[in-house]
């Protein structure tokens, strides 16, 4: 795909990442976010962090086995929309579940394991934006940074345990998000040769690592 | 049966007399309240309503509370016979068969018998009850109920003295209830109260809401209202009620017993397993409120709790 197709699909890849957003704002304006609002925003924010989550984590499976190499410059902006739909999410338990009463929200974190697991998750999503800069990348040399961005995998099991500890009884959708993660993970173990060739990247932008994840 | 009932006012009920002494002035604001709410309605989605029940009185125990939108009541529910999304009852329980319907009423009773839910509901005068209703999931609401005392109905059948528990069934059928077709529960859904917590004039079985026919999404034709307790205590479309000597297993209970007890009664002293019952979210409200213990029943429901741990018997 050269350059100049990304100058174009580039924006329209982050506005559609804009639009579970854009529709929660809309049902917000037109009261319709139904019977317990705090709650609808609070599902369907943390839902996206983890869409998100494996939408980026699905970007190498993808590359290698569609033999596209270019879809690796789409991966750094869907994993900072699946930590800004993850700050969202936090926000919304802090200010409107909890009312930044700290007190309670330590206990939470300590307590309820299923808090713990979101948390961590979000914890773990922190020092990965912080560094998804090209100047953070050239600073700290591929070979740590990709050391460090194995964490995306710790996150996104976080994130579907956080999931799956808070349904009441009906875990058949947690068990999706989990399938899922569980076959994007077994697809990196996969020897090269069944998924095509793993060819080095033909460079991500200004010198980004172009290592499989 | 002697079914005792409390005479004294409790304390929550007694008018501050600042108020008292407003109380013109309050006449008249709420003669202009409720003529706007009547424009509000009338311009509302009140023509949507099921037909309006006749004859209902008011009954004790009520509240001034706000009380919850019809709307919320009725597209905000935990109904699981019809999918386990809040939404989901108000979407699939519009083609459930509500008559005939028939109630078996047996166990250990010296008349049992299955009635058709008309026969079951018509001696007994219909009396709106205003109760708060708290979900285990941490939420609440304000509900106008139209029904009568489940006592009228335990006492008709005459529970013999090995009757110690009342055990409740709802209605199974997934050809209606297509969340039946999906193991998230144990099918049928069961339900159990205590004799003497059946027999408490709190306990009704409710027919109606807000003056109108119940609908299905909220448990027609026939539901427990048991408001001291977790709203998952008081069972939807009940198609039996049956005495029995040995404490029943409930629905819940046996999906997770360390998570549901048989007692649920509603306290902000002992939390969920997995998250704190000390608040609620009042729908329709931005701040939480404090939760009451027995959702503010107290004074009428602790005395059958006297002496028990409630901590473990959750």
């Amino acid at each position: 795909m050269p350059r100049a197709h990304r100058r174009v699909i580039k924006p329209l890849v982050f506005a559609a990442a804009l639009l579970p957003l854009g529709w929660l704002v809309r049902r917000g304006l037109s009261g319709t976010l139904g019977a317990n609002p705090l709650e609808t925003i609070t599902h369907e924010t943390g839902l996206w962090t983890l869409r998100f989550l494996l939408i980026t984590l699905a970007v190498t499976p993808a590359r290698r086995l569609l033999r596209l190499n270019a879809l690796i410059a789409y991966r750094r902006m869907l994993g900072l929309f699946a930590f800004a739909y993850g700050c969202l999410h936090l926000i919304t338990y802090l200010w409107f579940d909890q009312f930044f009463a700290w007190g309670e929200i330590v206990r939470d974190i300590a307590k309820r394991p299923f808090i713990t697991a979101g948390m961590a998750g979000f914890a773990a999503m922190v020092p990965l934006a912080l560094t998804s800069t090209a100047a953070m990348i050239r600073r700290l040399g591929g070979r740590r940074w990709r050391a460090l961005h194995r964490l995306v995998y710790a996150a996104a099991a976080a994130g579907v345990a956080h999931y799956w500890w808070l349904v009441k009884a009906d875990t058949r959708s947690p068990r999706a998000y989990a399938l899922v993660l569980a076959v994007l993970l077994l697809a990196r173990l996969l020897p090269a040769g069944i998924t095509g060739s793993a060819r080095p990247a033909a460079g991500g932008p200004r010198g980004r690592p172009s290592a499989t994840r | 049966m002697i079914i005792r009932t409390r005479r004294d006012i409790p304390s929550s009920q007694i008018t501050d007399e600042r108020l008292y002494l407003r109380r013109r002035e309050f006449i008249t604001l709420a003669g202009a309240g409720v003529a706007t709410a009547a424009a509000a309605c009338a311009e509302g989605a009140q023509a949507q309503r099921p037909p309006a029940l006749a004859g209902v009185r008011p009954g004790p125990f009520g509240t001034s509370e706000a009380r919850t939108p019809y709307e919320d009541v009725t597209t905000y529910n935990n109904f699981y016979e019809f999918g386990a999304d809040k939404g989901d009852p108000a979407r699939h329980a519009g083609g459930l068969r509500t008559r005939p319907w028939t109630v078996r009423i047996d166990g250990e009773c010296q008349k049992p018998a299955d009635y058709q839910v008309e026969d079951l509901i018509k001696p007994n005068a219909l009396e709106e009850r205003v109760y708060r209703l708290r979900c285990v999931e941490g939420w609440s609401m304000v509900i106008p109920w139209v029904g009568f005392p489940l006592a009228r109905v335990i006492a008709r059948a005459e529970p013999g003295t090995r009757a110690r528990f009342v055990e409740f069934t709802t209605l199974l059928d997934p050809r209606q209830m297509p969340g039946q077709r999906d193991p998230v529960l144990e099918w049928p859904y069961v339900e159990g109260l205590r004799l003497d917590e059946a027999t408490h004039p709190l306990a009704i079985l409710a027919v109606g809401l807000y003056g109108a026919t119940l609908p299905n999404q909220n448990g027609a034709p026939l539901r427990l209202v048991v408001p001291w307790k977790y709203g998952f205590k008081s069972i939807k479309a009940i198609v039996r009620i049956r005495f029995v000597e040995k404490q029943p297993v409930t629905a819940w209970q046996r999906q997770n017993p360390r998570e549901y007890g048989f007692y649920s009664n509603v306290n902000p002293e002992v939390d969920h397993p997995r998250w704190s019952q000390a608040r609620e979210r009042r729908i329709g409200e931005f701040f939480k409120r404090r939760t009451l213990m027995f959702n503010g029943y107290g004074d009428e429901v602790a005395s059958l709790y006297a002496g028990m741990d409630l901590r473990r018997n959750f």
